[in-house]
């Protein structure tokens, strides 16, 4: 019996579906290093004890039917859990425990599941390095001084870790595929409409995406399995056939055609991005892919587009956050006044910068320029990829213009953050799948993930694409584990 | 009812004629068992806050999800007044804090509403009206601030909170006060016939704010108009119109200028005051509901929703005019009020249509007035006003003895057959008896007698009324007549 913590989940799902290990020693295992692993502050709740009673419930009475059999798992800050505290990482829901459970969590309990706890992410979803949080920056495991990524940084960091065996994050702009690209994990943004929004706490409701975050292609492929479902709850969840997807992993991608899109190879691209896209390619080549130079003419508008629809939607979900019915507040001289107080201490300068552009562009006498284009140039960029979509099958992108950067390092300038979300951006706009996958190492030994983009519902399409790029490139990453103590 | 005179209606000052122009956008609340976008349920008058879903209070994740049965209401409502029904229309959210909106913005329709223009026409003394609709769209309400409760603190309901609301908005065609009235209470009736909105303006089914402008008389342009908000009785509608017009003429007169804003109706004071200038106007930044899809429809859809429209006001007012031969003036009483034109179909079924749509825009009306009743709750049912007109009818009781007997009718819906069996009421029609009767009455009265011989014809009501009385009131008073005058040839 190998070390439960070489793992990977559908490993581990084998293993006690066999009787080789139990729910119990694969939930200690994890709490362990857990409870090791403070100084990486990954977790915002720890709901270890009751996972642990929950790990001995399974094994005296296990369902092997379930496609999660008594798994711990840890997942975002962001999925309300019920009657257990849910803060999107923010001050002003600091104190809210949720009397419900989002749909996406459910379905992992429903399939066996069990919640480790409530892992760190930016405030409301909004950054892309984990600074943002009001408890905290999460380290990455890699070095003491790299930022793992975000806004899923929490997840990114403690799958790295090993401190769950696999977790989910959630998608606006990037926030699943850039930190799983900074820490050599594999991170799934699924089409619009995949998985329910239904209580997960709302950044941007035409963006937003949960999706799963592994070690490997093939956990991925379980794991959105297991969270995708139609959902009445959800008015823009899709009534699709699900596919199965881990069951119908294939390596064969033979006459797949694959695209380059030529404006994604963008001015001071760094050597080392251009080879571990030259070698993805060439991956692909060797499984018998075909490689189509492809054009998607409005990329450069991606970013600003994304940076007005997404505040403007924050601006509007975020308006819930008053003080009045739940979470946090500062008393005032009347309602007025502590809205003004309630807002200006709950919320971290990340979050009123988005509310504040929000409100700016979705202003009468700005909306026409601002918005109401925005929403143009987003079909424009939709256009591009349903074209381009006519000639291949996927699309190969690198997943981030560099690898992870030192913390504290862009905090101060929050443009060239937002650069860091240049590739991922527009296939949210687009509403389609994406997937991250770890490619190389840069110089500096850091991770670097290679992006595939499918069309809408097409995942089992990039999963296959991804599971033979996978075994070709072999990607191994030893952490030293400096963090424990 | 009876009464909506509307003459020209002009505000005059040191000689000029002023013109009144208003436009209302009322919200009816669509009558639906939940929410427009929760399965909350809607019953009024429940404790506060016990009718409110997670997505109500807009805690964190929720989301809305549309109410099938507030659209077709709403479709329902606009297929009423003669409107276009939009193929596509789309949910946009209102961006604005306060304490009873949970969710720091209403969704609503704002480019894009459910239903497009229309119209509907409105009966007045003076002729009929056709008064344009703009739009109807959908929305939710909001809750209830409650400040008089708590002296420091001030309390919120969200019961309201998501309830489905039509906003009608009509054009600026209105001209009084009086056409506000028959314009709200025609809204009203149709919206009963279709069983969209109860109407109910004492628990807020029904408020209405109201736009006000004034233009001299003969000018082409409209003035600027100021907006009344939140007026929730037909009353108070014409009284902040009243109010309002004047105030701008005073202004106009006094050579200034109307400033456009939103106003007040202080119903103590009898006054409307500033609430809020152009200036001040809120940016409610309204933008597509990302958690919603466009609302479509197909055509065929919306034919199937036709299917279920039943006889509406105007359609049934032209059947009893035509049918059953009633006057506009008649019919439309009888039309106006959905309850009362099945109430008055259920009474000519078996009887005389003349006689009952007297009887029940006569007596009965009197009668619910009085005792402030709806017709649905009338102490007489239809089944037996209609067989006490077939009693007067057949001739088996008088007139006069059938309000006797609908007295009685009254306090326990009693049958009136039975009434006038056991009171022993029915008419004496028998010749015999009558003849009888009258010759006692002759032999008793000679010397009318020689004075009737002798000229004075007045005298022959004096007999009638005697025969009459003897009778108990019972005698046939047609048959009372012609023996009468046989005897005293």
């Amino acid at each position: 019996m190998s070390n439960i913590i070489d793992l990977s989940l559908s490993e581990l799902v084998l293993n006690i579906k066999n009787k080789k290990i139990s729910s119990k020693e694969v939930t200690s295992t994890y709490v362990e290093r857990s409870k090791k692993s403070k100084n990486l502050n990954s977790y915002n709740e720890e709901t270890f004890d009751t996972a642990l009673k929950k790990a001995s419930e399974f094994d005296s009475k296990p369902d092997f039917n379930k496609k999660l059999p008594g798994i711990p798992m840890a997942v975002k800050d962001l999925f309300c859990t019920k009657n257990i505290k849910t803060t999107a990482s923010s001050k002003i829901l600091n104190n809210f425990i949720p009397t419900y459970e989002s749909t996406v969590t459910q379905n992992l309990w429903n399939d066996g599941a069990i919640l480790l706890g409530k892992l760190n992410c930016d405030e409301f979803a909004m950054g892309s390095s984990n600074e943002t949080s009001y408890f905290g920056n999460v380290i990455s495991p890699i070095d003491k001084d790299l930022v793992p990524g975000g806004s899923s940084g929490g997840s990114a960091s403690a799958l790295a870790a090993k401190l769950t065996p696999a977790t989910i994050g959630t998608d606006t702009g990037g926030s699943i595929r850039q930190p799983a690209s900074f820490t050599g994990t594999v991170g799934l943004k699924p089409t619009y409409g995949s998985c329910s929004r239904y209580g997960i706490v709302a950044f941007a409701s035409s963006l937003d995406q949960a999706g799963p975050m592994t070690q490997n292609v093939k956990d991925a492929a379980l794991l959105l399995e297991v969270m995708s479902s139609f959902d009445n709850k959800d008015s823009t969840s899709v009534d699709f056939k699900r596919p199965l997807y881990s069951k119908d992993l294939s390596k064969d991608i033979k006459g797949k055609k694959i695209g380059i899109p030529k404006e994604y190879r963008v001015d001071g691209m760094s050597q080392e991005i251009e080879k571990l896209w030259e070698d993805g390619k060439n991956y692909l080549k060797d499984s018998g892919a075909e490689i189509i130079d492809v054009s998607l003419p409005h990329t450069k508008f991606a970013l600003p587009t994304y940076y007005i629809v997404a505040p403007a939607e924050a601006s509007s979900n975020l308006a819930r956050y008053d003080g009045v019915k739940y979470g946090f507040r500062v008393e005032g001289d009347n309602l007025i006044d502590m809205y003004e107080k309630t807002r200006s201490a709950g919320f971290g300068d990340e979050v009123k910068r988005r509310i504040m552009i929000g409100t700016y562009v979705l202003s009468s006498g700005y909306y026409d320029a601002y918005y109401l284009k925005a929403q143009k140039v987003r079909r424009l960029i939709k256009n591009d990829f349903n074209n381009v979509f006519q000639k291949v099958d996927a699309i190969l992108t690198p997943s981030t213009p560099s690898s992870a950067f030192k913390i504290g390092d862009k905090s101060n300038d929050p443009l060239s953050m937002y650069l860091n979300d240049i590739f991922t951006v527009p296939v949210n706009l687009a509403g389609l799948p994406g997937i991250s996958i770890p490619a190389g190492l840069d110089k500096k030994g850091y991770p670097l993930g290679l992006q595939i983009i499918g069309k809408s519902f097409d995942e089992q399409n990039i999963l296959n694409i991804s599971y033979s790029m996978e075994e070709k490139i072999n990607f191994k990453f030893n952490l030293n584990e400096w963090w424990m103590k | 009812m009876v009464d909506e005179m509307t003459k020209d209606y002009f505000i005059e000052r040191n000689g000029k004629k002023y013109e009144v122009i208003i436009g209302l956008e009322v919200h009816a609340q669509v009558l639906s068992e939940s929410k427009l976008f929760s399965t909350s349920p809607t019953k009024f008058g429940s404790e506060p806050n016990t009718q409110v879903s997670l997505v109500d209070a807009a805690f964190p994740g929720m989301l809305p999800v549309i109410n099938e049965f507030c659209i077709k209401q709403a479709i329902k409502t606009g297929i009423g007044l003669n409107a276009k029904i939009n193929n596509k229309s789309i949910f946009d959210r209102k961006n604005y804090f306060y304490a009873d909106l949970p969710q720091g913005y209403q969704i609503s329709q704002y480019k894009d509403p459910i239903v497009g223009e229309g119209f509907v026409v409105l009966d007045l003394a003076t002729g009929s009206r056709t008064i344009g609709i703009e739009r109807l769209h959908l929305e939710q309400d909001a809750g209830k601030s409650i400040h008089d409760i708590d002296p420091k603190n001030t309390l919120v309901d969200l019961n309201r909170s998501g309830v489905a609301l039509m906003e009608i908005v009509s054009k600026p065609d209105l001209r009084s006060p009086d056409e506000v009235n028959v314009y709200i209470k025609k809204l009203r009736s149709i919206m009963r016939y279709l069983g969209t909105c109860d109407g109910n303006m004492q628990e807020g089914s029904l408020r209405a704010d109201v736009n006000v402008s004034v233009r001299k008389q003969g000018e082409e342009n409209y003035g600027t108009r100021c907006e009344i908000k939140n007026v929730n009785s037909i009353k108070f509608m014409q009284m902040a119109i009243e109010h309002e017009a004047n105030r701008q003429v005073d202004i106009l007169e006094d050579g200034g200028k109307i400033d456009q804003e939103t106003r007040l109706f202080d119903t103590k004071k009898n006054e409307t005051r500033s609430m809020r200038s152009k200036e001040d106007a809120h940016d409610y930044r309204y933008f597509p509901d990302p958690d919603l899809l466009p609302l479509e429809f197909t055509n065929d859809y919306i034919e199937d929703i036709k299917k279920e429209i039943p006889e509406l006001p105007d359609q049934k007012k032209s059947r009893f005019i035509e049918k059953f031969n009633l006057s506009p003036y008649e019919a439309n009483i009888l039309v106006s009020d959905l309850d009362t034109s099945i109430y008055f179909e259920a009474v000519i079924e078996n009887s005389d249509v003349k006689l009952s749509s007297n009887w029940i825009t006569g007596e009965l009306f009197a009668l619910l007035n009085e005792k402030n009743l709806e017709i649905t709750e009338s102490p007489i049912s239809a089944k037996n006003l209609s067989k006490l007109i077939n009693l007067i009818k057949d001739g088996t009781i008088s007139g006069k003895i059938a309000k006797t007997v609908f007295e009685m009718m009254a306090k326990g819906d009693k049958n009136p057959i039975d009434i006038v069996k056991e009171k022993g009421l029915k008419q004496q029609s028998d010749p015999k008896e009558l003849e009888k009767l009258i010759e006692k009455v002759i032999n008793e009265n000679q010397d009318k007698v020689k004075e009737y011989k002798s000229g004075k014809d007045k005298l022959f009501g004096f007999f009638v009324g005697l025969a009459m009385k003897v009778s108990g009131g019972k005698a046939n008073p047609q048959l009372v007549n012609e023996i009468l005058k046989k005897k005293l040839k």
